[in-house]
């Protein structure tokens, strides 16, 4: 069973995240999907026109560039971490954010592990995959590892310096 | 020095409980090797060739006495009674017991110091100047740049993870002692025509396999938007760098492959988007931090100090020291002193637990309470009126700090090598010490004058092999030690890389073609030249023909 953790809780999972190689053949209409980025750019037109949820998940080698102009279409955007060391998704979740304007939901998929969801939480992140061999629960803590940051992130976009008292 | 107000002191604190709930987790079972690693390593904690190796971090080398004796503490508490000064002005321990760590740390948030991002693929220890503050040939005083790009850096969260590690180096003098055209990122601070300070930026310098120097992407930043382009260089560094395979990981390699200019075209598009952002650096924030590095209360003196002199003339074991170890001082009548870690038989950079409280107490007596890591293993006491000299070189002789070296050939920068390090092909410390023991007479010594001899226990190049004016590294041929000879490499700021003697030699071969490069040197310099001068003029096929016509 998948364990959600959505904002600082966990949660029911609803979506469906279909794998890389995924066709439209037999794809339900009703189903809430998170499909791949490839699928999206051969097939958009089809799948804006089902008529359940719709989230796309990209690769850390892929760009966030390639959906700048369809984020309205997307309820879930998730960014996959192959291994939890390849830290090229947090910069394609800032972008997002910060450059793209994303409101939906930013989700972190793959090797997600608690000691990663602070740095995920504040480059924009708002829903996290735990692995399943892994108790979900006792990681919503380290969401919660520090109280005060040095730098601007998508979660807090003024410094410290302008804040110090 | 900076000193930690409410916000400092919790996040360092909030990290002492963050690593000790980590080690129990991983202590219990519950976290794997391969996932506790990271996190060991960005809290400087190594599993080495015996027992873990421990770094802490001493942000651009500044360390007060207070911190000094809490090292000499965990040395004798937790460690065989030693600490080992690195290249990076940063400090090692060598045996401490991982369940230990969690308590090491909260001693260190005592008396605000951490380990934090001293290892990992994360961006390191910013390092600069030794002399940082006090040189009289500084421009501009680079500690408060320092620790601005220190806080930034701190836990940066999107940079946790880049494809390999990332180093910063800040130069503010007309020298660079800071080597920054050998670090990942370089910063020159500058003024301009109209006296605006900014910075001169070098990116994709570094040693290891494929040793280069920086090439300029900026020729004068403002000062303001320092923080945000460091963050377009990194995000495009972390989003394009390779991944696949770690030896072509370095910022390094992307700069090359894409060559300079487009590299800063990258950044530069990257940057139009979040400059003017509220990263923008403040006046009051440079004012806050740089209120932190104000001058000490120095006295008012009219220049040299007739006694110190007629003390050098006096006494030619004070004059040695006096001309390797004193260095000058922007304020007259003070000076800067180096304490050498560098006598013969010790492992360079070492102290024990003993001289560590020696040196504190050194520092409340003669410095402000302040001493300085430089690079090349040594430390420094910045502020040292000239009538105290003396009595000063007396108190460090007792303690063994007093070698006069500094500079010289024996003044020897070498990494723990294969007596400690897991990742060396060959032990370094023996072949720093045969070195220093064939080149024992001092008088021998000076006459050489000026000579970086770099060694490394492997390509890593922890002690910089590339950049001295003799650098070795150990290499293994078939099971075997030996060591390649390299000539002409430079860190300063005609930074370049050595080039290759010829085929290696045995452990046993190396002080006798040292001393052969030497005495090729010593024939053929003019009066003014250093070791570095004369290879420059002659090259490198006079060196060569003398150290293989006679081993071969």
């Amino acid at each position: 069973m998948q364990q959600l953790i959505k904002g600082e809780a966990l949660v029911r999972e609803t979506w469906h995240l279909l794998p890389a190689d995924t066709t439209l053949d037999g794809m339900s209409n009703c189903d809430d999907l998170i499909v791949p980025l490839a699928l999206w750019l051969d097939h958009a037109h089809a799948l804006k026109a089902r008529d359940g949820g719709l989230g796309v998940w990209l690769n850390s080698d892929e760009e966030v560039e390639a959906i700048a102009d369809d984020l309205e279409h997307f309820q879930v955007v998730a960014l996959n971490f192959p291994v939890f060391s390849d830290g090229r998704s947090y910069s394609n979740a800032r972008l997002l954010r910060d450059r793209y304007g994303y409101k939906g939901e930013v989700r972190a998929i793959g090797d997600v592990l608690r000691d990663q969801l602070f740095l995920m939480k504040r480059c924009g992140f708002d829903a996290y995959v735990i692995r399943e061999d892994r108790n979900a629960e006792e990681a919503l803590q380290s969401l919660k590892d520090f109280s005060e940051v040095y730098q601007a992130a998508t979660d807090q976009p003024q410094p410290l310096f302008r804040r110090r008292g | 020095m900076y000193i930690y107000d409410e916000y400092d002191q919790r996040i360092v604190e909030e990290r002492v409980a963050q690593f000790r709930d980590q080690t129990r987790r991983y202590l219990a079972g519950e976290l794997t090797d391969p996932e506790f690693l990271p996190l060991r390593l960005q809290n400087g904690l190594y599993v080495q060739r015996y027992a873990p190796m421990l770094r802490i971090a001493i942000p651009y080398g500044l360390i007060s006495s207070t911190q000094m004796r809490k090292l000499a503490f965990i040395a004798r508490e937790y460690d065989k009674g030693y600490a080992h000064f690195s290249t990076r002005q940063n400090v090692q321990f060598n045996w401490p017991a991982l369940e230990d760590v969690p308590d090491i740390l909260a001693h260190l948030a005592e008396v605000q110091m951490h380990a934090i991002q001293t290892s990992g693929n994360c961006i390191r220890n910013t390092t600069t100047d030794q002399f940082a503050g006090v040189a009289a040939d500084e421009l501009v005083d680079p500690r408060p740049w320092c620790e601005i790009i220190r806080q930034w850096s701190t836990f940066h969260p999107e940079f946790a993870f880049l494809p390999r590690k990332f180093k910063i180096a800040v130069n503010g003098a007309t020298e660079d002692r800071a080597a920054i055209g050998v670090h990942d990122i370089g910063l020159n601070v500058v003024k301009n025509d109209a006296g605006e300070i900014g910075f001169r930026v070098l990116v994709g310098g570094g040693l290891g396999r494929t040793p280069m120097v920086g090439s300029e992407i900026n020729a004068f930043l403002p000062w303001q938007h320092l923080l945000s382009y460091l963050d377009a260089i990194l995000r495009v560094y972390n989003r394009y760098g390779r991944r696949d395979n770690k030896y072509k990981a370095r910022i390094k390699i992307l700069v090359k492959a894409l060559t300079p200019a487009v590299f800063a075209e990258r950044v530069e598009a990257e940057w139009q988007h979040t400059k003017d952002g509220p990263t923008t650096l403040t006046e009051d924030e440079l004012k806050r931090v740089a209120t932190h590095f104000s001058a000490p209360a120095y006295e008012t003196l009219r220049g040299d100090d007739d006694a110190y002199l007629a003390q050098r003339q006096a006494d030619k074991g004070f004059n040695n020291w006096a001309l390797r170890n004193v260095h000058a001082h922007k304020v007259p009548g003070y000076a800067a002193v180096t304490l050498s870690l560098k006598p013969t038989a010790v492992a360079p950079g070492d102290a024990n637990d003993r001289q560590l409280d020696a040196a504190a107490e050194l520092a409340d007596r003669f410095s402000f309470g302040e001493l300085r890591v430089t690079h090349q293993q040594n430390l420094v006491l910045a502020d040292v009126r000239q009538a105290d000299l003396h009595a000063l070189w007396q108190a460090a002789k007792e303690q063994g700090f007093a070698t006069p070296n500094i500079g010289l050939l024996t003044d020897i920068i070498c990494c723990p090598g294969g007596d400690f390090c897991s990742l060396a092909n060959a032990k370094s410390i023996p072949i720093a010490e045969a070195i220093q023991r064939t080149f024992d007479d001092l008088d021998y010594l000076h006459d050489i004058g000026d000579l970086d001899l770099n060694i490394s226990g492997c390509m890593n190049a922890c002690g910089h092999h590339h950049v001295g004016h003799i650098g070795i590294l150990g290499v293994d041929k078939k099971g075997a030690e030996f060591y390649q000879v390299s000539l002409g490499g430079e860190s300063g700021r005609n930074a370049a890389i050595g080039k290759i003697l010829g085929p290696s030699f045995a452990a046993e071969e190396m002080p006798a073609v040292v001393t052969k490069v030497v005495d090729v040197y010593l024939e053929k310099r003019t009066p003014e030249e250093n070791f570095i001068d004369t290879f420059q003029r002659i090259g490198m096929d006079p060196f060569k023909e003398r150290v293989y016509a006679a081993t071969h």
